[in-house]
């Protein structure tokens, strides 16, 4: 199991230094994990902290490409303006 | 340790709380500092009213990651054509940033303050922020070193801020209060959870005012930052001061929130209304009596170069750092003579007495005028001025407001040489916008106006003035509110007549 970067990712860097198994990497045009080293942190926290962290909307899915972060949820901005400003996608 | 708080009230000066030189308290504020702490500030334009006319900063972009969401600030930062704090084009490792910083500090020995403010928080990228400053006190050791914070991890980092020798930090505390702070911050990254609403607020109110505390126990200075979001934390900001105030900070800077939907900030998209000129000034007199209120604040970018109000990051990007040829030690000897002499010329008009408010009748109403301004003096052309400054002339006589920027309307045949026409109704349009930037301004002071924005001007209701090119911007304020004042026209009476 191990949770993925998508397009979304600004390259902040917020989720390199928190991770715990050093899993995420820099990459063009943006950051991704590798799977081979991602836990989705159990057994070290009791969230996944590269979704905890993320300043991002949709960032980061999971393996069913389920976002851990969907769109509103970091912003609170409304559904409806988030569709009229083109920043809403129902899937990764 | 109790820091000594500058006042903006001049003391018994004559003349009010005014300066001769460039804009407003700073100079006599400073000079109830003790010495060793005004030696801190003097050449710093971030701290210093009056040092921003002459000693230049920059900021590395060394601090991508933020462990908080803020209303005014979207994380997509890269953009070269937007002047706003959280916004650069390039981001740098340490190594990087400590190139640049070499090579703008040889080309511009002006500058004085290297600080790290971005684009997220700096102390939540420790190991990014302190190598540099390390890098940076051993192979520049007389730029001075700045540090920008949301607080968060302020407490766990103020032994190692005292430790670089970083003895300007700013703090941005835009609200004391939970349920405030509910509003402006969805969440916070602490303790390894994402934690929101009050809670979250509850948390980084908590972080900054204890880091705060530590800081002025140590006796590093303390500036905080306030976003002014009307409706949010307009009458809050004034408990905002006096409590930061209380805890030893030095300088209180109220900025306008800046929202533009285009920007896709949670405010921006929401028409969260941003403060009118007149919102943010009231309110800005209103925690003047507190404490010192910093009022020439452009709002730079997190990856800005050059003196504050200009940006010169474009002459040093990577690409162009990689192929100057850089002599280091040369540099250093360069940039102290520099700094000396600025620092003998503003130590000789420390002593200048400043434009007195005489034959000025008691009871006249204050008059605000813009000047397009450069070195303290009246320098620009009305059609070339980036921003206005904008003074108050009174009774009690000259005060620097604020700055406004403006669109320039007249870029010169530089810009319009190379076949770009600039239409009619679109160089219309940004006179009508310049002017409206103006509002509530009665006179504009510049070096020249041409004859559609004079008849412009005037239809306005404001009147332009180009008698006063190359004079001390406060000495030209107070002649023409003198002039103004010989009419009648300032008094209660007349100004009945004129509404009658």
């Amino acid at each position: 199991m191990a949770l993925q970067i998508t397009q979304s990712c600004v390259n902040c860097w917020a989720c390199v230094d928190v991770c715990p198994n050093d899993a995420i990497y820099q990459e063009t045009p943006h950051f991704l994990i590798d799977d081979g080293k991602c836990t989705e942190c159990l057994g070290d926290h009791s969230v996944p902290q590269c979704a905890a962290i993320c300043p991002i909307e949709m960032a980061i899915v999971n393996e069913l490409g389920e976002f851990l972060n969907p769109p509103g949820s970091l912003t609170g901005i409304p559904i409806e303006k988030l569709k009229e400003f083109g920043l809403w996608r129902e899937a990764a | 340790m109790e820091l000594p708080v500058i006042s903006n009230n001049a003391p018994a000066a004559e003349g009010g709380g005014c300066s001769s030189s460039g804009c407003g308290t700073a100079p006599d504020a400073l000079g109830h500092l003790p010495d060793h702490i005004r030696a801190k500030v003097q050449d710093h334009p971030c701290y210093s009213e009056e040092a921003h006319h002459y000693f230049a900063r920059m900021h590395v972009a060394v601090a991508p990651a933020c462990n908080i969401q803020c209303n005014y600030c979207n994380r997509k930062y890269d953009c070269s054509n937007e002047s706003r704090p959280g916004v650069v084009s390039e981001l740098l490792t340490p190594d990087q940033a400590i190139k640049k910083v070499l090579a703008v500090a040889a080309e511009i020995p002006q500058m004085t303050v290297l600080g790290i403010a971005g684009p997220g928080d700096p102390l939540a990228n420790p190991g990014r922020t302190f190598e540099t400053f390390e890098q940076l006190s051993e192979r520049a050791p007389d730029i001075k070193l700045c540090v920008s914070t949301n607080g968060l991890n302020l407490p766990q980092y103020v032994d190692r801020i005292a430790q670089h020798n970083i003895d300007h930090v700013t703090i941005t505390i835009n609200c004391v209060d939970p349920e405030v702070g509910a509003k402006i911050y969805p969440w916070i990254h602490w303790e390894n959870k994402r934690i929101t609403g009050v809670e979250g607020a509850r948390i980084l109110i908590e972080q900054q005012q204890k880091g705060l505390q530590m800081l002025t126990d140590r006796g590093i200075l303390v500036k905080v930052n306030s976003v002014l979001i009307p409706g949010v934390n307009d009458e809050h900001l004034k408990e905002v001061s006096k409590i930061v105030k209380a805890k030893g900070a030095f300088l209180h800077n109220v900025m306008p929130l800046i929202a533009e939907p285009e920007h896709g900030t949670y405010y921006g998209i929401m028409e969260q209304p941003e403060p009118t000129p007149e919102q943010l000034q009231d309110l800005q007199d209103a925690c003047a009596g507190d404490m010192a209120m910093m009022r020439h604040c452009r709002q730079c970018r997190a990856d800005a170069v050059g003196l504050l109000g200009e940006d010169r990051g474009d002459e040093f990007t990577l690409d162009k750092i990689d192929v100057m040829d850089v002599d280091y030690e040369a540099a250093m000897v360069r940039r102290k003579v520099v700094h000396d002499e600025i620092l003998e010329k503003l130590d000789a008009k420390r002593g200048i007495v400043k434009p007195k408010a005489e034959g000025i009748p008691e009871g006249s109403r204050p008059v605000l005028m813009a000047v397009a301004g450069k070195n303290g003096v009246v320098a620009e052309h009305f059609g070339h001025a980036k921003e206005f400054l904008i003074y108050e002339a009174s009774p009690e006589g000259v005060r620097f407001i604020s700055h406004r920027k403006t669109e320039l309307y007249c870029g010169g045949m530089d810009s319009c040489g190379d076949g770009d026409v600039v239409e009619a109704g679109a160089t219309e349009s940004l006179l009508d916008r310049n002017i409206r930037v103006l509002e509530g301004c009665e006179v504009v002071l510049c070096s020249k106006v041409g004859y559609e924005p004079w008849a412009k001007l005037e239809a306005a209701g404001i009147a332009p003035n180009g008698e006063h090119a190359m004079e001390p911007i406060e000495d030209a304020v107070m002649a023409v509110y003198k002039e103004i004042a010989a009419t009648g026209k300032l008094l209660p009476a007349a100004e009945s007549l004129k509404v009658a």
